[in-house]
């Protein structure tokens, strides 16, 4: 009798969360119709802010999509027994995430009717086209590696079909940060940094948002995280956070010795308003400095929720950190005239401004809804919730490798 | 005895004189004799219809910046009524500008001058290289476009182009002109007036300078008024660190 009232308040329970993602998913998809229907003049982008805060939640589910298969990779690559078990739902977040970022990209172009011809017509030398083979490329390897995890008669084969799904991340994350690491006359981008940076981001950005889903999942089963796997995880979430603060560090010091560039970083650590406040506060401060805190320090990291709470800065930092580099990186002008007071109708020379649409930003939000329902469903229907076996684990002593 | 016979002589190439000026002028070219000409047609035969563009030719172009008044916007409103750029909108930063005026300062010495900026028709076009579709094109006579068909509004090319020369369509269009297709959603750019090139005439902003600060024709042409100057005179290409061998190239910058 209890039980029949548990799964039925489970089944209420999932039919309200996929609810609730699928309105966040309509609202998005009906913004984007908006936008569609009346052009992009109702969106706060224009011709120097090309790409807005569309971009910034596509880029952000993207990175952050290849960035979660990690834990899977850890697992069947590094052979680290707690991972594999969390490997399935890494895989499921991995295309779910991908799916909402594509959606979201595509769904802001100026022809969004014509995604057949970004399909059927294809330019060698074009980044862009380059992640069209890549991305539909990420959803074949990783169903196929979420098939021998999942079906005894595919096991056999789940090694190297995870070896290929990680070299395949490697990839598609590479080719998502050279979107920005080619582009010759901006300030902001034209470095080989940025690629390699986009790598070690999506690692710190995919497990925080794995680290989330775990522990909603853990929670709405009422099950807890042995404390040694949460130890683990945290350990390895602050070492990403510290190496994206390496890069990123390394980045904008490169930046400053060149003189040619002091002007671009001066604008976007002290002098831009905005942008500085959202790289020290968002994702400084909060998005590593805080974060770290937490897991570092004992008592700190022992707090029922810490660990929780520590991946969410980490989101924080991780949006604040693509604002500054996407929108920030446009709104400094072009230098077409280096060392000359430049002055025109389309406002050359001059820092640009740019607040987002409300149709924008429901966009970017549909991407999220598309990323959790996917993922609330996917979960509902199949054998996602990494369930681990602590006798098994500690007395084949992989507790500890 | 011949006097009359020279007179009627003359008045007739008077006559032929003014009635290929005239018809000259309507092409934008005088006609002197044949093959030359008082003020340089485009520079190459006219295209038919279904013809290829010939890779033998560099359509470029040469702005004098020191004759390009700061105040004068001549070569703007031409390429705005040829293009059929007429369309208000509410943000300016939204609008299309194929070609705008650039007032330049040097904070060093305070010398200032001006001058029309616009697509530059790269040999190495960046956009070019990252457009996922190929919509970005350089036709085979060195003209950077836009293919309409399969331009997908990615907006990449804007990112890429050093020169700020692209524009994104923002608003729906109920005007243009028929022979220069644009459309919501598409990004767009100066095309050097191509429907005009084509028929063996130069660009809209070149015809309209008051002070004949900007040449057109074909840089591969060695007897090119174009190739001539660039040969005898000192000609800049903005951004040359970046090494995009420009179809556009200034003076006095």
């Amino acid at each position: 009798m209890r039980l029949d009232l548990n799964s039925r308040l489970e089944e209420h329970l999932f039919y309200i969360l996929a609810g609730i993602g699928g309105l966040v998913t309509a609202v998005g998809m009906a913004a984007a119709l908006f936008m569609e229907h009346s052009g992009h003049v109702v969106t706060g982008m224009n011709n120097q802010i090309v790409w807005g805060m569309p971009h910034v939640f596509a880029i952000f589910l993207i990175v952050a999509a290849s960035g979660v298969l990690n834990v899977a990779s850890i697992g069947s690559v590094f052979g680290k027994t707690v991972y594999k078990t969390r490997a399935p739902l890494s895989g499921l977040l991995a295309i779910a995430m991908l799916a909402a970022g594509l959606a979201v990209i595509m769904l802001d172009l100026g022809r969004a009717d014509r995604l057949i011809v970004a399909m059927t017509h294809f330019n060698p030398t074009s980044v862009f086209g380059w992640n069209v083979i890549l991305y539909p490329g990420f959803f074949g390897i990783v169903g196929i590696y979420l098939w021998t995890l999942m079906d005894r008669r595919m096991n056999p084969y789940y090694k190297p079909a995870g070896f290929a799904a990680f070299i395949w991340r490697l990839l598609l994350t590479t080719g998502t940060g050279s979107i920005f690491g080619f582009l010759v006359a901006r300030q902001a981008y034209q470095s080989a940094m940025i690629a390699p940076m986009f790598i070690i981001m999506s690692f710190a950005w995919g497990l925080a948002v794995f680290m989330i889903v775990q522990k909603a999942m853990f929670a709405w089963n009422g099950m807890q995280l042995h404390p040694q796997i949460r130890s683990r995880m945290k350990n390895l979430l602050a070492t990403f956070i510290a190496a994206v603060f390496y890069f990123v560090m390394v980045y904008h010091l490169t930046n400053i010795y060149f003189a040619k560039q002091t002007a671009f970083e001066q604008f976007i650590l002290l002098s831009g308003g905005i942008f500085p406040t959202l790289f020290w506060g968002g994702y400084v401060f909060l998005g590593t400095l805080v974060p770290l805190l937490i897991l570092f320090v004992p008592d700190l990291s022992k707090i029922r929720g810490s660990v929780f709470a520590a991946a969410s800065l980490v989101l924080v930092g991780a949006f604040s950190l693509l604002y500054v580099f996407i929108i920030g990186g446009q709104v400094y002008p072009l230098e077409i005239f280096p060392g000359m007071d430049v002055k025109s109708s389309f406002f050359d020379g001059q820092i640009d401004t740019y607040t987002p649409s409300l149709p924008e930003i429901l966009l970017g939000l549909g991407g999220f809804g598309i990323a959790f329902t996917a993922t609330v469903i996917g979960v509902r229907v199949l054998k996602f919730l990494p369930q681990d076996d602590i006798h098994k684990l500690e007395s084949a002593g992989h507790m500890l490798d | 005895m011949n006097e009359p016979q020279d007179k009627s002589r003359r008045a007739l190439m008077g006559k032929a004189v003014t009635a290929a000026a005239v018809a000259g002028a309507g092409m934008g070219v005088a006609a002197i004799a044949p093959g030359l000409h008082l003020i340089e047609v485009a520079g190459a035969a006219p295209r038919t219809a279904g013809e290829a563009a010939s890779n033998t030719v560099r359509w470029g172009m040469l702005i004098d910046s020191t004759k390009c008044a700061k105040d004068c916007n001549a070569c703007v409103t031409a390429c705005n009524t040829e293009n059929g750029l007429v369309e208000p909108i509410k943000d300016a930063r939204q609008g299309s500008q194929w070609i705008r005026k650039i007032d330049l300062k040097d904070p060093k010495n305070g010398r200032e001058h001006s001058l029309p900026m616009m697509c530059q028709h790269c040999a190495n076009p960046p956009c070019v290289d990252v457009c996922p579709t190929g919509a970005s094109m350089k036709r085979a006579d060195g003209i950077v476009l836009v293919d309409r068909h399969i331009c997908i509004g990615c907006r990449y090319c804007m990112m890429a182009c050093p020169y700020k020369a692209r524009s994104f369509v923002h608003q729906p269009l109920t005007t243009q002109n028929p022979e220069v297709p644009r459309g919501i959603g598409c990004v767009e750019s100066c095309t050097f007036c191509v429907q005009r090139v084509d028929k063996g005439l130069k660009p809209a902003c070149v015809e309209a300078c008051p002070e004949g600060a900007m040449t057109f024709g074909d840089l591969n042409d060695p007897n090119s008024a174009i190739a001539q100057r660039i040969a005898r005179e000192a000609t800049t290409q903005v951004r040359a660190d970046l090494k995009l061998n420009l179809g556009v190239r200034y003076q006095g910058i």
